[in-house]
Order: structure tokens, then C-alpha cells, then sequence
């Protein structure tokens, strides 16, 4: 027997899932995470996961894994110390980025500019130049990278990025500043641009490049930590990880690009969706992730996330594919408050974080928030709380809002609920960005809602996007790590190769795609995916010559024929007009990219099934509680989720309770339990439609 | 004369009893809208000024034309005033006429887009954008020719027209457009691009009145033009004394010979009314360096700056209006006579928030920023590709943000919202020029507690010969400090010619030829200093050092004695240098303005610069009126 095992690290509990391949037949653990030593947590996990299946660790071949190594060393600092090689006449590239302050006209007053992650004082030039044609301008003065790298090794650097103006058309500068400094600063890593992103603007390559080595020793050393521990159980598995795009690499390549890691975790969860949404038959779904202080949310169109060909995290915007997550500065934790002269209701983007956290907490914290507005809405029962560790304190979140109340002249409650709209309407924004701003209509995508406070917003916000069914998927770690076990490995292949449609040679665009395919094939199988199990596609970014944003578009390689070529063009047009409600008539069609990205079967995973019930939730039944939803006081019922049977049918108001999250059904709606677990929550209306 | 609105439903709005949250949700509504027609109007547009540099601003008005969200002021009332026509649901306008819009946009390459919203036959408010034209004709690539004498010099001036009639686009005028500019593709597809922003938020409109149902959107646009009267009754009431207080600063010249031009603003408050009075500001100019200003416009970027502090979530729409009065004399190149030249508007939209930062200060100088980065200085490269192409480079330039009181100006960043810079890639990619370097320049910035941001500086070694234009500013007179800050660097260019001869340039100038091979240094300037130099921590101004900021002689401006090659500073040099420094200084005066007279700074403008002083204009009533002034 063989077996795979899909791993997530949260903040509290690792979970793990175990997969007999041959069968698809699970067995889940959760041990409690060890932020300190996080393998060790990883393999107590594993260790748990073994004996409950009954195997041996030896029969697992391979482990896969979504981490937030990568997002934590950028979101609190705690990265390398990277040096910076550039061009003459190019050192300020990180300190003068794109000249923008962010915000409304006198934002400039108060912005304030984060410092860059190579500082200027590790920031070298070297001569040299390179035209953006790819021709050597002024040939590569050695001695003074060899000035550089001596004036590097003094400085205590982690590690060093290496970027010169125009290497997207020529790297050779580049490689050969690598070959000289490595003489001189040996145990250094080394990311140059011209590898980690090929693509012109400079500021952006040099963020991006400087981003891989600013997270890279952290990641290096999680990952062979990881992999050392791994192999000395586990004598032959593999180790691959979850990259942004939602597709899995290999841990050394991982190791070495790891800006392609940033988002790992929340692809996860995107990825796990997919796969419960694809259980409970949709593959139309936009995902919606509430965590204490922002909300994730991202499209997901016939089972495929959309992608972007740039990251964001935190303040900072790096070229590297995602899974395109938007995020938006509203959680549970964040901050409602009322300024004095507008006396207009504020929520976020201060957030009261992990600590103090919410009033209701009981840590100190005495900030009113949106966890605190519904304890007061009795959203989150404080008397029902299954075996969670926390007990909320209602008298404290009370309190915590009636500042609120005071400042509005309204009564608690309508503050708490006034407090919930306004989240819920920072969350509305970010869901349209990726739903109707890209030209889709919410309407024809479920909503699956997760994190520890996605399922209590969810039913709302259905309503506002009149996204149905909201699909609450069990508990949000496994969601995760469903995710890393059910997705293929991914390789893409790029090259920059701008053309008009004009006067393209289709032949030379036919022969780039192949050496696309075969350098694609080549790292698929070094990944030991079997060639029978490859799937390779090709697309061409392409736009209006003149533009700077290609839409990408998939092509086939019989297309590219000058008598087919047309059907190129007018798919493109169809895509530019859906995006961007217009087509131009006049200009040629430009590529900008051709690329080919190889993926490996996708891998299955069968559901753990729920015992069947007889449409009686009443076994599940806690009690009820007075809860103020949508501005009426009700007494929904309260349902332990555990004790849930599928095909139990839960009418409207009523809460339902898990360890690490709870949902709210409101009024005229209902809630099943499908065959695998999931609470599909529909309008009443439309509910007794579909199940008639 | 004044439009007439068709409506087919003339049913009043009935004003219906709204809680709080539901005003919250549309001014969020609003704000939403205008985020995402930036969006679309970022990922349509073509030419690099309005793509990469992002010159485009939305805004979102109720029916009457009152500004509900936006940065600029609405056009809508002028346009209302000054259209003889009919108005239906699916007309979109289109005027680029400072004149007709009062000023709302102040020079021809600003193209405005207006739409209509309507929803079940009545009217429920407007959208509009204007976006920055790279070229509409006019005497200069670029149309802003410094030497213009009237508006129709620089490009082709359109009327209020209907672009689109009942959803028809007229293709006949589009054909006018494009056949008056030098790059028509640019002008189609960023056309293009505003007509699908200003539908956008025509759409965002509508789709808020359905959801919240129209009595209730109109309700809740009462209730936010109330929310900011009283929002900024209280800001005016704790930020604006009684007692008047007046600033001078000045535009350095006009590129003809004349300058510099004084912009004075004097400022107090009768009750809940604040003043801004421009009196004693000088005559327009004969050239175009000229601003028509629309006072409205002035309420909504000084409103934004006054209650940003108190409540930054504010969407300021315009229901402070009564609350500001605002008074720019006729004649004075705040308020030309038609048809005076505008097209080199910017320095003076810039400067004067360096004047309201200046005259308000003065009553609460510890709020106050130094003098900023106030104009958007452009450079302009045209000429043939070696494949006889025409090309043309339009570049906006950064600068110094001020010394502030939360902190140092940071470098060569912009000061108006969106902004950004273009990658020199792209502008290698596709303009004959390699740019030998891009970079903050070291002492720009202004010594105070809080240093001044940086310049920038830019050098571009040209790979075809043609013709450039310089649109700077602050050559002359210098960005100041306050609250003890010096004042920062000023702007130089330079032509560096192959033979090594370098050639000063005009801060404005056009059809300078270049040559292949020649190279243009084009350095911007600092932002002013903002408190005691020789407060500023030891720690910080090392750090400045190492950085390349500050240079080691920089570092003595601010008492500082740094060891060039170790990098330490020598505490107990700098202890007896500020100690003698402060001496000498006497107490830090209130504000540093680089000169004590005009005159002491004309005299030595020529040693200093390179280039003649500029005689200062005339005064308003010497000048004589064009006979056709409107």
C-alpha cells in the first residue's frame, strides 16, 4: 500500500490528513501546532495520523504541504538581510519605487513609506549597461563588482540580490556578477532577476528578487529542517509544497524561489474549497476566508481559481503568479469607532489583532469589534460554547460596543448590528473586485465560506451578492489541508516575446511553444511525475498593441496558422470586451508572453462520508438563545455540529456551533447537511424550488 | 443659457426617515464606485501618461451636479450653467474648455467625460472623469507650448458636445478628435477608456438607488452633504482663528521673462465662514502659466486637507460649500480673462497648497508641513524613430514631500493622489533614449528635525535627435522650511553636449533641438525642512549618511561632524559645532525661505542660475484687458 499525507499549520492546530492512494481512504489528526519548532508539531501529526490508519510511516510516499513561513517572515519583518547589487545610476530603485503615495489628495501628510527589504546602506553599484534590446551597451566593469562584493562581506548580509536594468533581455551581466561575487561571499544565496522573474519594469523585478531573498535562508532552513525529519521515518517520500498559483513544486525548488510561496497558505484553503465545493457538486464558487483581521476571497470558475500574475502582501506587490485573493482590513478583531466631527460609523482597518484581541476575550482588550458586536447579537452564543479553550464574556463586549451606541444614539443592539453592516459591506467590496469588476455576475457562483468567521457573515453576505447556495465547509484547518492533498503538481514555463499579429512568424511562435512544452516536460519529470500522467497546455498573453495589461489567452498549437490565427484574435477580442465592456477595431494584436504550463493528474481523494439522518436536526439540538439578527429579536435554535447527520435540515434562525467557528442561518433560510458534511444554506424559496 | 433634462418621471423625491448605517453603506457605495472606475480606466488606457502615470480623476455627483465622492471638485454645475442643449439618459458629453467649466478643468488636455444617470425615467445623478490628453493638436508636441498667447495655440478646444446621443456614439466628431492630434490612437483608446469609467460609475449610481430604493439614496445624500457641513463647521471652528493672516509664495517665472508671480491668500473666519481671499495676487500672464480656478474646486482639495486629520473614512462631498467663501480676483492668473493660456497650469494647482499650508499654519505652526514638491514637472522628447515613425515622450518627474510633523519627506514621490512614475524599461523599450541614471539627489531635501524629501535626478542620453520641452518650476525661488526646517534645493537642467560642453537650461522651455548622443540632466527639487536642524538626533543624520542621503558635508548643515571614512559621528565635534552654529543663528526663525527680498534674490539670480532674472509682472490694473474678455 502507499499512501499520501496532506499537512496545514495553523496558528493553533496542525492538521493532518492520510490518503491510501489505491482506495482514496482517509484518516485525519490534529495535534496542536509548535509556532517554535513548527516539524515538530508536523510530525506529531503524522506520527498520530500513522497509528490511527494503522501503517507504517515508511509506506507514505509523499508529503504535501501549503506553509506560511514565507508570509510571516514579510508581514512582521522577520527575513534576511539582503544586499543589493544594481546598476549604475540605479540605486535608489526600492527607495524612490514608483513615486506613489497611496490614499486621496494630502495622504502625503501622514504616509509613511515602509523601509525597503534591502536597505540602501547594503545597496551596491556595479557598471555596466544593457539596452532594452538585449545589446551590451558599456561592457561589465569586474572590478567593481568585485568592490561591491569586498564591500559586501563586511556587512553581515543573509542574504543578496542581484538586479541590473534591462536583464529581462539580457542576463549575462547578471550571471556573471553571480560568478564573480560567489567567489567572495561563498555561503551566501544568491537570487538574480533575470531568473526569478524575467519580465521588464524594473522596480517591480527588483521587489520580486529582492522578496525571494529576503524570505529565503527562513524558508531554506523550515524546508530542509522539515525534509531531514521527514526522510528519517519516511525513507523514500517526497516533500512538495503549495505554491501561490495553487499548484505544487518540489521542496528544492521551492527552497530556491520561495517568493513563489507568499500566499501558499491561503491557497490552500482556496484549493480545499475547490474540492469541497466539487464534492457537494459546484464548480462554480467564490471563496470567502474571514480570519481575525482580514477577509480573503477569491473566483473560482469550473473548478479553476483565476490567477494573477502578481502577489500582495501586506504593503508590498511582487510579479509572482496567485491565486488572485483579494483581501480586504475587516475580521473579527477589527475596530469599530466613531470619529467625533463626522459621527459616521467606522470598522477597520485597525484591527485589535490576536492580542488584546476582542473585549469579549476577556485579555484586556476594550476596543469594541465585530467578534464583540455578535456577542452582543447573540450570533456568538456565550452561554451554548461547546469545548472550544475561550469563553467569551458578553457583560465585556457590551460594554465595548455601548461606546459605540453612545457616540450614534442607538441602542446597543442596533450599534452591534450596525457595526456587522459595515463590515459586511468592506467585504461586499472585495468580492465584487473579483466577481463583477473581472465580468462575472456573483449570481451564478456559490458562495463557500470559511475561517473562523466566515460562516457567521456568509448567510449575510449570500444576500448581498445573491450568491446561492453558501456552502460551509467542516473545520477550516482540514479544509486546508484537503487542499494540499488534492492538488497537482504545477510547472510553467514563460518567455517574453513581444510581436504584432501583423508581421508575426507563426512558424518561430510554434517552435517557441515547443521548447516551452519541453522544458515543462523536463521539470515534471524530475518531480517524478510519469509521463502518462502529465498534462500540458499553452496560452499567449496578448493585447492591443499599445497597451500595457494582456489578457492571457489559451491557444492550441494548431491555431497558430496564418489562416487560423484569427480565431486568436477574436477569442481575445470576446475577452477584452467582457473585461473591459469594449473592443478596438483599429490597432493589431500584440503577444507579450507565451507560456506552457505542465500539470500532473489531478490526484483524488474520496470524502469522509456522514452517517445518514432522517432530516431531523433535533438530535444535534443544544438550545436556543435570544439573538438579535437582522434587526429583530429571535430565538434560534442552536445546533452542535458534531452530532449533525446528513441530509438534517436546518431552518432558519439557528446557530450552529463547531470547535473553531460557528454559522449563522437567518430567518427564511435553510441549511443541509450534505452526504459529506457541508451545511448548504439556501433562501427558503429556493431551496424548496430545487428540492421539489 | 442652461441645459434642459428630459425626464419622462418628474415624481419629487420623497425624504424618508434613514438609520445612520444605511448613510454609512452609500457613502462606502460612492467611494467603492470611484475605486473601481480608476480600475477599469488603469487596464484600458494607452497612452503611458494616463496608464502608467495614471492622470485621470473620477468623480460621482448627485442630480443638481453636487459632488458626492471625488478629489477635484465637480464639473457637473458648469457644465449645467453653460450647455444650451437637452440632456437624455444615454447622452455622454464631452468638453475640454476651461472656460465654459468655470475652471473645473483648467487647461485643453484635460478631457472631461460627463454622463447622466438616469434610472426610470428621472434623473439621480452624474458621472464624470477628466483624464490628461498626451496630444490635441496646438503649436508644440505635447500642446503646451510655454510661448502660447491664447487657448487656441494649444490644441483644439472643444465646446460641450454630445460624443454620445441616445447611446450613439457621433463617429463624426470622434473623427475631428483624432484628426487634430499627433497621436490619434492614443486619443481613441483613451477615450475609450473614460467613456467606460464614467459608465461605470453612471452604473454604481443606479445600481445604488435600486438597492437601497431611490427616496432612500436621496435621503441618505442629504444626510451625508449635512454629515460634512457639520464635520467641517467643527474643523473650520478649531483650525481657522478670526484674526486674518496672509502667506506670498510664488510661481518663479512664466518661461516668457516674467516673474515671479505672487500668489497671496489671506485667510480669517466670520462666524462659521471661513475666508480664503487671493487679493494682492499678481496679473495674469501674457504666456500660459495661468490657472482659471474653479472656487469649488479649491473647497473640495483644501476641505480633504483640513478634515483628513479628524476622520480619514470621510468620502468630502460638496455640503460645506456655504462654509468657505472663496475669492480669486479677476484678472489675476488665478482668474484670467478669456481666452488667456493655460496649458502650463500646474505649477500654480501645486503652489497653492504650499500658500494654504503656509496661511494656515500660521496660527497652528506645529500642524503645519514645509514647502512641498508643488508642481508635477513634465518633460516632453519628440521626434522620428530610425524606421521614420514619429514618437513622442511625455514624462511627469518627481520630488521632494516636505519635512512634516509626523516625520521626514520622503524622496522623489508625488504629492497628488495616484500618481506614479514609468519604468525606465518601458521608456527604453519604446523611446530612442537609455536613461544613464534615476536617483534621489543627496542635501536636496531641507535640514530640519524632520528632513525634507529628496529630488530627483535624471539623466537621458538621447539615441535620436529631435525636440524636447521643460515644464519646472522653483528654479528661482526655493521650497521653505518652517518651524526652524531650511529651505531645500532648487531645480537645474542641464544639456550636456558631446563635445563635454554643458548648456543651462530654462526651467521652461520648447523646440529645444537635441542631438544624438547629447545628454539632458533633469533634477528636480527637495521639500523644505521642518524643525530644528540641530535637534535632529545624531543617530538619524549618521544614518542619512550611510544611506546617501545626506552627503558628509550635508551633514554639518546639521551641526553634524561625520567621519567620512569610519561613517561615526564625532559627538563631541558636533556638540561644539551646534553650539556655535546656534549661536550664530539666533533663535530658528518661524519660516526659511532660501532669500529675505525679491529683489536680493532677482540680483543674484543670474550668478546663481545661469540664466537672466525675469521681470516681475505688472500689476491687475495696468494690464490691459483682451477686447473679447468674457
Amino acid at each position: 500500500m502507499s499512501y499520501r499525507i496532506g499537512v496545514d499549520v495553523g496558528g493553533t492546530f496542525t492538521d493532518v490528513l492520510l490518503i491510501e492512494s489505491g482506495t482514496s481512504k482517509l484518516t485525519a489528526a490534529k495535534v496542536p501546532s509548535t509556532p517554535k519548532d513548527l516539524t515538530s508539531g508536523v510530525m506529531a501529526g503524522i506520527t498520530k495520523a500513522c497509528q490511527e490508519a494503522g501503517i507504517t510511516p515508511s509506506e507514505v510516499t509523499h508529503v504535501l504541504h501549503g506553509t506560511t513561513v514565507a508570509t510571516n517572515a514579510v508581514l512582521t519583518g522577520g527575513g534576511a538581510r539582503v544586499g543589493l547589487i544594481v546598476t549604475k545610476g540605479f540605486r535608489d530603485v526600492l527607495q524612490i519605487a514608483r513615486s506613489h503615495v497611496p490614499g486621496d489628495y494630502g495622504a502625503w501628510v501622514v504616509y509613511k513609506k515602509s523601509d525597503p527589504m534591502a536597505p540602501a546602506e547594503l545597496t551596491f553599484e556595479v557598471d555596466e549597461r544593457v539596452t532594452a534590446h538585449g545589446e551590451v551597451l558599456r561592457p561589465l566593469d569586474e572590478d567593481s563588482v568585485l568592490a561591491a562584493a569586498r564591500a559586501l562581506r563586511d556587512k553581515d548580509i543573509e542574504a543578496l540580490t542581484i538586479c541590473l536594468i534591462n536583464s529581462y533581455a539580457y542576463n549575462g551581466h547578471e550571471r556573471r556578477v553571480r560568478e564573480l561575487v560567489a567567489d567572495v561571499l561563498p555561503s551566501i544565496p544568491i537570487s538574480i532577476s533575470s531568473e526569478v522573474v524575467p519580465e521588464m519594469q524594473e522596480y517591480e523585478r527588483t521587489l520580486t528578487t529582492v522578496a525571494n531573498s529576503y524570505v529565503h535562508p527562513v524558508v531554506q532552513h523550515y524546508i530542509e529542517d522539515l525534509e531531514r525529519e521527514l526522510k528519517s521515518t519516511m525513507s523514500d517520500v517526497q516533500l512538495r509544497i503549495l505554491k501561490s498559483d495553487g499548484g505544487l513544486v518540489g521542496a528544492d525548488r521551492a527552497a530556491n524561489y520561495p517568493v513563489n510561496l507568499l500566499m501558499s497558505g491561503p491557497a490552500g484553503g482556496v484549493a480545499g474549497a475547490v474540492w469541497v465545493a466539487e464534492q457537494a457538486g459546484y464548480r462554480d464558487i467564490i471563496t470567502f476566508d474571514v480570519g481575525g483581521t482580514s477577509t480573503d476571497v477569491a473566483l473560482v470558475q469550473d473548478g479553476k481559481p483565476q490567477l494573477r500574475r502578481e502577489t500582495m502582501i501586506g504593503d508590498v506587490s511582487v510579479r509572482a503568479s496567485s491565486i488572485d485573493v483579494r483581501t480586504v482590513g475587516a475580521g473579527g478583531g477589527s475596530i469599530a469607532s466613531v470619529p467625533e466631527v463626522t459621527k459616521a460609523l467606522r470598522v477597520g482597518p485597525q484591527s485589535a489583532g490576536a492580542e488584546p484581541g476582542p473585549a469579549a476575550y476577556g485579555r484586556g482588550g476594550t476596543e469594541p469589534t465585530v467578534t464583540d458586536a455578535n456577542v452582543v447579537l447573540g450570533a456568538l452564543p456565550t452561554d451554548t460554547r461547546l469545548g472550544g479553550e475561550m469563553r467569551l464574556d458578553r457583560d465585556a463586549a457590551v460594554a465595548a460596543v455601548s461606546k459605540i451606541a453612545e457616540a450614534l444614539d442607538l441602542s446597543v443592539e442596533d450599534a452591534a448590528a450596525g457595526i456587522i453592516d459595515i463590515v459586511n459591506e468592506n467585504m461586499y467590496g472585495a468580492l465584487r473586485l473579483v466577481s463583477l469588476e473581472q465580468g462575472y455576475d456573483p449570481k451564478d457562483f456559490a458562495l463557500v465560506a470559511f475561517g473562523g468567521a466566515g460562516p457567521l457573515h456568509a448567510n449575510a453576505i449570500g444576500k448581498l451578492l445573491r450568491s446561492w447556495p453558501v456552502i460551509i465547509p467542516r473545520s477550516p484547518g482540514v479544509l486546508c489541508a484537503y487542499g494540499d492533498v488534492t492538488t497537482r503538481v504545477r510547472q510553467e514555463s514563460s518567455r517574453t516575446f513581444v510581436r504584432q499579429f501583423a508581421t508575426v512568424d507563426l512558424g518561430e511562435v510554434r517552435e517557441v511553444f515547443t521548447g516551452l512544452q519541453a522544458l515543462v516536460r523536463k521539470a515534471l519529470d524530475s518531480e517524478g511525475v510519469p509521463a502518462d500522467q502529465q498534462q500540458i497546455a499553452i496560452e499567449a498573453d496578448i493585447r492591443y498593441s499599445g497597451q500595457s495589461d494582456a489578457i492571457t489567452v489559451p491557444v492550441t498549437m494548431a491555431e497558430l496558422t496564418p489562416e487560423t490565427i484569427g480565431e486568436v484574435r477574436e477569442r481575445f477580442d470576446q475577452m477584452h470586451e467582457h473585461l473591459n465592456t469594449f473592443r478596438m477595431d483599429t490597432l493589431d494584436h500584440e503577444f507579450l508572453n507565451l507560456r506552457a504550463i505542465g500539470l500532473s493528474d489531478p490526484m483524488t481523494a474520496a470524502a469522509e462520508a456522514l452517517p445518514e439522518g432522517d432530516g431531523d436536526p433535533s438530535g444535534a439540538r443544544v438550545g436556543e438563545v435570544d439573538a438579535y439578527l437582522e434587526r429583530v429579536w429571535t430565538r434560534p435554535t442552536v445546533y452542535d455540529r458534531s452530532r449533525l447527520r446528513a441530509g438534517d435540515r436546518l431552518v432558519g434562525p439557528a446557530i450552529v456551533q463547531e470547535m473553531d467557528s460557528t454559522t449563522v442561518i437567518l430567518a427564511d433560510h435553510v441549511g443541509v447537511v450534505d452526504r459529506v458534511g457541508n451545511i448548504i444554506i439556501n433562501p427558503q424559496a429556493r431551496e424548496e424550488a430545487t428540492s421539489a | 443659457m442652461s441645459a434642459t433634462v428630459i425626464e419622462t418621471n418628474t415624481a419629487p423625491f420623497t425624504p424618508v426617515e434613514l438609520d445612520p448605517i444605511t448613510v454609512d453603506l452609500v457613502e462606502k457605495g460612492f467611494e467603492n464606485a470611484l475605486h473601481r472606475m480608476n480600475a477599469l480606466i488603469f487596464r484600458v488606457s494607452m497612452s503611458p501618461l494616463m496608464r502608467e502615470q495614471r492622470d485621470s480623476f473620477p468623480i460621482l455627483t448627485d442630480r443638481n451636479g453636487a459632488q458626492m465622492a471625488g478629489q477635484f471638485g465637480s464639473p457637473v454645475q458648469s457644465f449645467l450653467d453653460n450647455y444650451e442643449g437637452t440632456v437624455e439618459e444615454g447622452d455622454i458629453f464631452l468638453t475640454n474648455d476651461p472656460y465654459v467649466t468655470q475652471g473645473a478643468i483648467s487647461h485643453l488636455n484635460d478631457w472631461l467625460i460627463v454622463v447622466p444617470a438616469f434610472l426610470d425615467g428621472r434623473l439621480i445623478g452624474w458621472s464624470a472623469i477628466f483624464g490628461h490628453q498626451t496630444d490635441i493638436g496646438g503649436t508644440v508636441p505635447g500642446s503646451m507650448p510655454i510661448a502660447a498667447s491664447s487657448l487656441f495655440e494649444e490644441g483644439l478646444v472643444i465646446p460641450i458636445v454630445k460624443l454620445y446621443s441616445k447611446g450613439e456614439e457621433q463617429k463624426d466628431i470622434v473623427k475631428i478628435l483624432l484628426g487634430n492630434s499627433r497621436t490619434p490612437h492614443w486619443i481613441r483608446a483613451d477615450l475609450n477608456a473614460l467613456v467606460s469609467g464614467a459608465r461605470l460609475g453612471r452604473n454604481a449610481i443606479v445600481e445604488m438607488a435600486t438597492r437601497f430604493g431611490v427616496d432612500e439614496f436621496y435621503s441618505a445624500i442629504d444626510a451625508l452633504k449635512k454629515r460634512c457641513h457639520s464635520a467641517m463647521q467643527q474643523v473650520i471652528r478649531t483650525l481657522i482663528p478670526e484674526e486674518k493672516a496672509t502667506f506670498e509664495d510664488y510661481l518663479c517665472d512664466d518661461g516668457m521673462g516674467t516673474g515671479p508671480y505672487k500668489l497671496r491668500c489671506t485667510v480669517w473666519r466670520e462666524g462659521d465662514v471661513a475666508h480664503f481671499d487671493f487679493e494682492g495676487t499678481d496679473a495674469q500672464s501674457a504666456a500660459s502659466i495661468n490657472l482659471p480656478y474653479n472656487p469649488q474646486m479649491f473647497r473640495m482639495l483644501t476641505g480633504q486637507l483640513l478634515v483628513f486629520v479628524f476622520d480619514p473614512g470621510i468620502v468630502v462631498n460638496d455640503g460645506f460649500r456655504d462654509l468657505m467663501e472663496v475669492s480669486f480676483p479677476k484678472g489675476s492668473w488665478l482668474n484670467p480673462h478669456y481666452p488667456a493660456a493655460s496649458s502650463g497650469r500646474t505649477h500654480g494647482l501645486g503652489r497653492i497648497f504650499d500658500v494654504v499650508s503656509g496661511v494656515l499654519g500660521q496660527s497652528k505652526p506645529e500642524y503645519m508641513c514645509a514647502a512641498g514638491f508643488s508642481s508635477s514637472p513634465h518633460f516632453v522628447f519628440s521626434g522620428k524613430h530610425d524606421n521614420g515613425e514619429d514618437f513622442l515622450l511625455f514624462q511627469v518627474a518627481f520630488g521632494g514631500i516636505p519635512g512634516r510633523p509626523v516625520g521626514d519627506g520622503v524622496d522623489c514621490h508625488s504629492v497628488w493622489p495616484k500618481f506614479r512614475n514609468m519604468p525606465n524599461e518601458y521608456v527604453e523599450a519604446h523611446f530612442p533614449v537609455v536613461v544613464e541614471n534615476y536617483e534621489t539627489i543627496p542635501d536636496s531635501g531641507g535640514p530640519g528635525l524632520h528632513r525634507g524629501g529628496n529630488g530627483l535626478r535624471v539623466t537621458y542620453r538621447f539615441l535620436e535627435g529631435g525636440e524636447i520641452s521643460l515644464h519646472d518650476d522653483r528654479w528661482l525661488t526655493y521650497p521653505w522650511g518652517v518651524n526652524g526646517g531650511v529651505a531645500a534645493a532648487r531645480s537645474e537642467k542641464h544639456l550636456v553636449k558631446a563635445d563635454g560642453s554643458s548648456i543651462p537650461l530654462p526651467s521652461k522651455c520648447d523646440g529645444v533641438a537635441v542631438e544624438k548622443g547629447d545628454l539632458l540632466v533633469f533634477a528636480t527639487w527637495g521639500g523644505g525642512g521642518w524643525g530644528d536642524p540641530f535637534n535632529r538626533p545624531t543617530a538619524a543624520v549618521l544614518e542619512d549618511v550611510r544611506r546617501g542621503s545626506v552627503t558628509v558635508a550635508g551633514a554639518r548643515r546639521y551641526g553634524v561632524v561625520v567621519d567620512g571614512e569610519a561613517l561615526t559621528v564625532d559627538e563631541e565635534a558636533t556638540a561644539r559645532l551646534r553650539e556655535s552654529m546656534r549661536a550664530e543663528r539666533g533663535e530658528a526663525p518661524w519660516i526659511d525661505r532660501g532669500f529675505d527680498t525679491v529683489e536680493e534674490l532677482l540680483a543674484r539670480c543670474e550668478d546663481e542660475t545661469g540664466h537672466p532674472a525675469p521681470t516681475p509682472p505688472p500689476a491687475i490694473d495696468e494690464l490691459a484687458v483682451p477686447a473679447n474678455a468674457g
